[in-house]
């Protein structure tokens, strides 16, 4: 019988992925110097599961890299080793490149031997180098000496004396001793002095311990790997006999390592046939993208709970249905029935909801790394202050938001905060803050991105982007304009392109991710003091209220958020604007009013739009007044794509199912005033070209 | 499952390959029959009305709700520049699974003026598409099949309702 392991592999990467932003969250918190050994233990933990996993699933490029990262952890861990900078740095390479190599082996795509060898060099050194240096602690070699004794030795002994209740954790002493059998000769003496009377024994425990010695050309890592899952479970020491054991220079570390035990080339041989199965099971089929949610027990068991409300709900309408007669207090009772199940769904449909939320740490986490990573490349000391993480945003938007953040956080580091020089110059302190921040505000939540550095200079964005052709001179911008320009496509201010911003691709990609979420972002900022980048999302995708206008025969959803009110017109307050374009003075703005049945070619009712109704609505900063034939009723509905089956269309945002069954389009607000100026571009180059006809 | 039992799969597998019977559902348009793949067909309804999508081509008539899912309905007579036929009680829409590159499957409706038969064709009976002869282009045909003496065309419905307006390409590059 043979178990198809391969099932378990996305399990492991997921697994491995967690552990590794473990590692590398913890590395970052590691004080060099006086390390904390609980926060290097959770290090070595995480390696030491993706060592073991790796192992397992045959992946032993991942399993002997992180081999040495282990060593080299297990050293700190046990105080024999020094915490430098050096090495933290080199242990945070180390994961990204274990993380590569994961993501290339799970893609199935070729790894990229050249760093992972040129990291795994830079691993052994520090491994060896130091160990010859600080020869001092001459006991302690032998855990780093391992890697250097050839495997010459002419034989080992083991004394593994197991703990008492190893036996419950499924390990089984025999087959230990089975795979160090087929390492070389092997000789084994079992001690049974702590044998108990027999009926004192307890047949679930382990009283033996023994004393091998394995004798012929054996690795030491290969005697080890043999005891890799149950070190933790016994006393075990493996000493080289020493009379001819022979210390080789450093250098050829790698050689245990590349001369793989006999055992576990077996075990991969039955995983390959495993994989082989498993890949003409899935045919020539492409592997399924499929993700996978981590839920917190609790929402799971409200949701059981709600299930269970609604089935009693459910089992008391049919009572209602199923009687005979149906009189008045049957009417009654039906109404009640239907109010509780009209409370229940919506309960059910918000914990439903709620599993999909993750707290915004997920985002967050990987921001230590990169600031720590870029502030020692630009040379800028700062400080990140993260608050609000466990504010929950849906995992759709959590997926799509964390590149804008990046490239926000990238920003504010590389423009923003100034050299600690200039700082210094200027009375602040030598150390940058940058601020991330995460709350809920209405029906979204706010990404607020602060950074105490010098701020835009409005000057010199707007002078490049006149140079760049973006305005032109003489548009009288405000300063809120300006600001906003840095978000213009093909627009950097940077003097320097330097490897972390610059580009002039940014800031665009930025805001058009954010607005394909259906959020906005905007910008604040003070000379000398900072920029504020505030963005704004939605909390969920899935769900909208809607506000159901009619427009002929067709009902459009308009987003409830982005609408400001809803008028009926007053004919005087009207404008034409060039003949072709309408505004509408509403107080102290003149908003273009959109005729939805002109840009979307459709019948209205009335094309006067005194006899309909204006709903004006919102768009980062942008309003525009729809005209339509009749508000309809508000409510929440289910955001389906559009783009499944058809493609992303124009002005609206996807589609929803109304009460009676039928479909409704969501308008995509945005969409409709570029749909609009569009519309109204083409109409005024028409009436320019009759009127030169005319002429 | 040892080696050898898996070998004796391959070759059945194999051996049903070589005398594969294909079977299509055959439709009406315009007085000419057509065959779509029957594994691809989902369903067959009744023409219904349906929600109409701003700015699209003509032949897209537009998207219901099958259950949950948003599809939409395309009408072929209009998709081959045929004349536009009044919607009747035999107008039916055939509901069918398109396969996309680089695109999860997508589920379409077309609109035809009835559904005809279901048809097995031994592969061998299948010819390639003449240059000529059917009114719809040939670059959406997948073959011909004669049954019973009589001539179906057999449509390629991955190129026909994933080329031009819409493509995912297209709608990348807007």
């Amino acid at each position: 019988m043979s178990i198809d392991i391969s099932q378990f592999l996305d399990t492991f990467y997921e697994e491995s992925f967690e552990g590794l932003d473990i590692m590398e969250s913890e590395l970052l918190n590691l004080d060099v110097g006086e390390a904390d050994t609980e926060v290097i233990n959770t290090i070595f933990r995480a390696a030491h599961s993706i060592k073991g996993g790796s192992g397992t699933f045959g992946l032993n490029a991942v399993a002997d890299y992180t081999h040495v990262m282990e060593t080299l952890l297990d050293e700190m861990r046990a105080g024999q080793r020094e915490v430098t900078q050096d090495a933290v740095d080199i242990l945070l390479r180390s994961v990204d490149v274990l993380r590569s190599m994961l993501l290339s082996l799970k893609d199935n795509e070729p790894l990229d031997e050249t760093t992972i060898s040129s990291t795994h060099e830079e691993l052994t050194k520090l491994l060896n180098g130091e160990s010859e240096a600080g020869g001092a602690s001459a006991e302690t070699s032998s855990a780093t000496s391992t890697a250097n004794t050839e495997s010459a030795v002419s034989g080992w002994t083991i004394t593994f004396k197991p703990n008492p209740d190893m036996l419950q954790t499924g390990n089984d002493p025999v087959r230990i001793l089975k795979e160090l059998d087929s390492l070389g000769d092997v000789t084994v003496e079992a001690d049974t002095s702590e044998l108990p009377e027999f009926e004192l024994l307890d047949p679930e425990q382990s009283y033996l311990s023994w004393t091998i010695q394995v004798s012929g050309d054996v690795a030491e890592d290969d005697i080890k790997e043999c005891f890799e899952w149950v070190e933790d479970e016994c006393e075990l020491s493996i000493v080289a006999n020493k009379s001819e054991a022979i210390e080789k220079p450093a250098g050829q570390t790698a050689a245990p390592i590349a001369e793989a035990a006999p055992a576990p080339e077996r075990r991969q041989s039955d995983r390959r046939q495993g994989d082989r199965r498993a890949a003409s099971q899935s045919a020539s089929k492409k592997p399924a993208e499929s993700s996978s949610i981590r839920v917190n027990i609790d929402k799971v068991d409200d949701l059981i709970n709600m299930v269970g409300e609604l089935v009693i709900t459910q089992s008391m309408l049919s009572q209602i249905g199923g009687a005979e007669e149906f009189d008045n207090s049957a009417l009654e009772r039906l109404n009640d029935g239907l109010t509780q199940l009209e409370q229940h769904t919506r309960e059910l449909q918000e914990s439903v909801m709620r599993i999909r939320m993750m707290p915004i740490s997920f985002a967050f986490q990987r921001f230590p790394r990169l600031v720590h990573d870029l502030s020692g490349q630009l040379n800028k000391k700062i400080e990140l202050v993260l608050t609000g993480e466990s504010t929950e945003l849906d995992k759709t938007v959590m997926e799509k938001i964390g590149d804008p953040l990046v490239h926000l956080v990238r920003n504010s580091l590389d423009h923003g905060i100034e050299e600690p020089q200039v700082r210094l110059e200027n009375g602040k302190s030598e150390t940058g803050t940058i601020e991330l921040n995460a709350f809920h505000q209405g029906g979204n939540i706010v990404i607020e991105i602060r950074d105490d550095g010098a701020g835009l200079n409005q000057e010199r964005i707007l002078s490049k982007a006149i140079s760049s052709g973006i305005v032109k001179e003489d548009d009288n911008l405000t300063s809120e304009q300006i600001n906003d320009l840095i978000f213009a496509p093909g627009f950097s201010t940077a003097e320097v392109v330097s490897d972390v911003s610059g580009r002039g691709v940014g800031m665009d990609v930025v805001r058009r991710n954010i607005r394909a979420l259906g959020g906005t972002v905007e910008v604040k900022s003070e000379p000398g003091v900072g920029s504020v980048f505030t963005i704004r999302l939605p909390l969920t995708l899935a769900i909208l209220d809607g506000q159901l206008i009619r427009v002929g025969t067709e009902t459009y959803i308009v987003p409830l958020i982005s609408i400001i009110e809803s008028l009926q017109v007053n004919p005087e307050m009207i404008n034409s604007v060039t003949g072709t374009a309408e505004v509408y003075k509403l107080r102290d703005d003149y908003i273009p009013i959109v005729r939805l049945y002109d840009i979307f070619g459709i019948e209205a009712d009335s094309t006067d739009v005194s006899e309909g109704l204006l709903v004006v609505v919102e768009n980062e900063g942008k309003k525009i007044a729809i005209f339509v034939d009749e508000l309809l009723g508000q409510q929440q509905v289910v955001i389906k794509s559009l783009e499944t089956n058809l493609k992303q269309v124009d002005g609206l945002s996807g589609a929803t199912i109304l009460g009676n069954g039928t479909v409704a389009l969501i308008l995509d607000i945005n969409g409709v005033i570029m749909l609009y100026q569009e519309v109204t571009k083409e109409s005024i180059l028409q009436d320019k070209q009759g009127k030169i006809i005319a002429a | 499952m040892s080696e050898a039992a898996e070998e004796i799969v391959e070759q059945e597998v194999v051996n049903t390959d070589e005398k594969e019977i294909r079977e299509f559902l055959t439709f009406m348009l315009s007085g000419e029959e057509y065959g779509v793949d029957i594994l691809r067909v989902q369903e067959i309804k009744g023409w219904d009305d349906v929600t109409s999508v701003p700015n699209m081509p003509e032949y897209i008539r537009g998207v219901i709700n099958l259950r949950g899912t948003i599809v939409p309905i395309i009408d072929l007579r209009r998709r081959f520049d045929l004349e536009a036929l009044e919607y009747g009680p035999t107008t039916v829409v055939i509901v069918l699974r398109v396969i996309c590159d680089g695109h999860a499957d997508r589920t379409m409706g077309i609109v035809v003026d009835g559904v005809s038969d279901v048809y097995q064709v031994e592969t061998e009976n299948l010819k390639h598409s003449p240059e000529f002869g059917t009114a719809v282009d040939t670059e959406f045909v997948q073959g011909i099949a004669s049954v019973e003496k009589k001539m179906v065309v057999l449509l390629n419905i991955d190129h026909m309702l994933n080329s031009r307006e819409l493509s995912i390409v297209d709608a990348l590059n807007n």
